[in-house]
């Protein structure tokens, strides 16, 4: 089927809120590309369970392409529709199957070595889109920190590396209290601008008592989840002929009542920590690779103002097939590896911030727990520099705040 | 000039300047040399063995100032007795199996990367020993097991059966010796993140406890007793590598590495240590190669990872865990080539391709790659 054949009871299967963004937007919809059409679906068919900023951005979108002339919406489409696409995909059920047609269509592009024209073409179609849509920055400059390290007791090797060329390091911050003071700083965010999914505390442990106005998750009380789902993925792996391409389809229709989660009174986070275990790797077994994820979604989908990220041990590596078996022992903890993991995860922390609006008055504070070593990036702060000067984490924070 | 050779060229730059600060190499616009001088270096009955390792390492990781402390031995061993090639583009697709098969046939496979399937192509394997009439001895994959069982033969119709090169999968071959019991050999048993799963037993138990013994003469509790000094899969299959190489001495002897594709699971700590690892293991591989009479001052080694891994800039990645952008750094890697007429301390930045490795091996080897999509790269002819 192709889009221009569009109905809107095509569209029955739909979660409520969706089902009325697309039939609002048949019109626009059926003009697109069937190599574009269905990863706007894939977005659209979640709308239900998408965080605010999201819905925005999908409702901005679709809005603006129906605003556009035929003419200039075929020139913006123009590289997609050259995309060749196989009678499979055309036949396939990409209406109620948007996610599993982009992977078949991934597959199809690396095949027919079309996947540089087709990323080519989003790139440009993503230009274009930010070029006509306002960006509307965070009420507040947005905020992220990043705490590394926990539970190692020395380490001797330089830290911050690739985020100290763009803010100041400091070698001699005074720990103590140090948490207690960040964590505050970041309810004091949350109670004064209070808006859903706005400020955000991610713990690779278990969380530290919090103020509830943030929004919470943590890898040791999604500990249950993660044993259902390990539990779930060793089953399928022992199956015959079951590959990584076709366990992810499978792990990506699992829905938080699958693996247990009783229903909550807050169903978009449900859905997100499940998809942070079901679609990121190495998710499911390393809580340094959840934390870096979660904060990376995070950002990627709330557009938080504020974000305060713990890092905390993994645990040691074994064979991969022996990590995915949920077992009972305790497992061996590896700190000075973390440790590592963490760093660049403080990195890719901040370059993830740097993507969103006003990302130019925004601030960013890394600092390796109980230690003395921190940096902070912000409008103010001198890219570059270092002070060895004694110096306190409320210091640290009056400087970018 | 597409927007990925001028990103390609940018990648070779950059990779020039960090060699020509660390290393004090020379450029080959600089150097001209006779070929006679150098065919009259070049001895008969050569070898060649090729190093891949699935899981690309980054510039960052690598050869850029902060990664160099990463890969010591590379630097300080191979590189200035070697050409090196900064910019090897693949155009293919980057998954482990394929884009290794890809290399292997010098054509662009589009096998499925997770099924058990032979390439599609004839391999480099089986050029050699049809063009130049060799047995099945002469030719040999030691791969990680899972889905590289099939690398060496391909299903094409005017190869393929019975041409192709013989395959040794260490791992296999340890879960073959062990009778009961994983403890001690668990972490030589790791699979990558991105395949942990079932795999079809291959050609048994018995057949591959053959090759231990018989061909590798090697006894199952030495093998053992040696395995448990071992600290990863690919140092299991440098072993038998060296053991193969003193013990058959094959012309033509492929080894493809693993660890560093632990990068999947997302935890940077682990992946710059197979990134360590792997710099060892080539370099041991190359003196194991000096050591022995069967291939020294004849032997032309050929280092390359399959490709890269996405980089931190693109937001459609994240960063060195995998390599699904198909971004310029994910398709852009570097060549190491030693041995005897190949010059030393040269740096090229012009572009090859990675199916050009075939028809280059078949350069030196004295065979035609005459299904190739790549040619041979004149310079370490």
């Amino acid at each position: 089927m192709l889009p221009s054949e569009l109905k809107p009871e095509q569209f029955s299967a739909y979660p409520p809120q969706a089902k009325a963004l697309v039939t609002q937007n048949l019109a626009v919809l059926r003009e697109l590309p069937l190599s574009f059409l269905p990863g706007l679906l894939r977005e659209a068919i979640e709308f239900d369970f998408r965080f605010p900023a999201e819905r925005k951005t999908l409702e901005n979108e679709i809005g603006y392409l129906a605003r556009l002339s035929t003419a200039l919406r075929r020139q913006w489409f123009d590289e997609f529709s050259t995309i060749a696409l196989s009678p499979q995909l055309e036949h396939f059920d990409w209406v109620n199957s948007p996610a599993q047609f982009v992977e078949q269509l991934s597959s199809h592009l690396w095949t027919t070595h079309q996947l540089d024209a087709f990323r080519t073409a989003a790139t440009d179609y993503a230009d274009r889109l930010r070029m006509a849509l306002p960006v509307q920055p965070p009420a507040v400059p947005r905020l992220g920190i990043t705490v590394i390290g926990q539970g190692v007791e020395s380490y001797d090797a330089p830290l911050f590396r690739r985020l100290r060329s763009h803010g100041a390091y400091f070698s001699r911050v005074a720990p103590g209290n140090g948490l207690r003071i960040l964590l505050d700083v970041v309810s004091t965010r949350a109670k004064t601008h209070s808006d859903d999914y706005e400020h955000w505390y991610i713990d690779g442990g278990d969380p530290l008592e919090h103020d509830p106005a943030l929004t919470c998750i943590s890898y040791g009380a999604l500990e249950p989840v993660r044993a259902a789902i390990l539990r779930n993925m060793h089953s399928h792996i022992e199956k015959p002929g079951m590959g990584p391409e076709m366990l992810r389809t499978i792990m990506a229709g699992w829905r938080p009542s699958d693996l247990g989660i009783r229903s909550s009174t807050d169903a978009v986070l449900d859905r997100f920590q499940v998809r942070l275990l079901t679609e990121g790797s190495g998710t499911q077994i390393f809580s340094t690779s959840f934390t870096q994820w979660a904060a990376r979604e995070a950002l990627r989908r709330a557009e938080p103002s504020t974000l305060f990220v713990r890092f905390a041990p993994r645990q040691r590596q074994r064979p991969m097939n022996e990590l995915l078996v949920p077992g009972a022992e305790r497992p061996e903890l590896d700190p000075l590896g973390s440790l590592i993991d963490a760093d660049i995860g403080a990195y890719y922390n901040w370059l993830n911030q740097q993507r969103l609006p006003g990302a130019e008055k925004g601030a960013f504070l890394a600092w390796f727990e109980e230690h003395s070593s921190a940096v902070v990036i912000g409008p103010s702060v001198p890219r570059g520099t270092e002070s060895h000067q004694p110096t306190d984490m409320r210091q640290l924070l009056s400087w970018i705040l | 000039m597409t927007f990925l050779e001028q990103s390609g060229s940018q990648i070779a730059r950059t990779r020039r300047q960090f060699l020509r600060d660390s290393a004090g190499l020379a450029f080959a616009a600089s150097l001209a040399r006779s070929p006679l001088a150098r065919a009259a270096a070049v001895p008969i009955n050569r070898k060649v063995v090729v190093v891949t390792f699935g899981g690309g390492a980054r510039d960052q990781e690598t050869f850029a100032p902060e990664g160099q402390e990463n890969v010591p031995n590379m630097l300080r061993d191979l590189i200035p007795r070697s050409t090196f090639f900064t910019q090897v583009v693949n155009r293919g697709i980057l998954g482990h199996y394929v884009a290794t098969a890809s290399l292997a046939t010098g054509a662009y496979e589009t096998i499925n990367n997770f099924a058990s399937l032979p390439p599609e192509n004839p391999t480099v394997f089986e050029y050699y020993r049809k063009d130049r009439k060799r047995p099945s001895s002469d030719a040999w994959v030691v791969a990680p097991s899972n889905g590289f069982n099939r690398i060496g033969e391909s299903s094409h119709r005017s190869y393929g059966a019975g041409l192709g090169a013989r395959v040794i999968l260490p791992k296999h071959l340890l879960a073959a010796a062990m009778s009961a019991g994983h403890a001690d050999y668990e972490h030589l048993l790791r699979d990558n993140y991105e395949s942990p799963f079932f795999t079809p037993d291959l050609a048994g138990n018995e057949f591959e406890l053959q090759q231990l013994e018989g061909l590798l003469k090697l006894s199952v509790d030495d093998f053992k007793a040696h395995a448990r000094t071992l600290s990863s899969p690919d140092e299991l299959s440098v072993y038998i590598a060296r053991q193969l190489m003193r013990q058959a001495a094959p012309s033509l002897l492929w080894i493809t590495m693993h660890d560093i594709d632990i990068a999947h699971a997302g935890t940077f700590s682990l992946y710059v240590d197979g990134i360590r690892r792997t710099d060892r293991l080539c370099s041991e591989i190359w003196k194991a190669i000096e050591s022995q009479p069967e291939y020294a001052g004849r032997t032309t080694m050929l280092i390359l990872p399959d490709f890269g891994r996405d980089a931190d800039s693109d937001p459609g990645g994240n960063g060195f865990q995998h390599h699904r952008t198909g971004d310029t750094l994910s398709r852009t890697t570097w060549l190491i080539a030693i041995g005897p007429g190949i010059r030393e301390g040269v740096v090229y930045d012009r572009a090859v391709d990675s199916v050009d490795l075939v028809p280059t091996i078949g350069s030196v080897l004295g065979f035609s790659a005459s299904q190739s999509q790549g040619k041979p790269i004149v310079e370490i002819l």
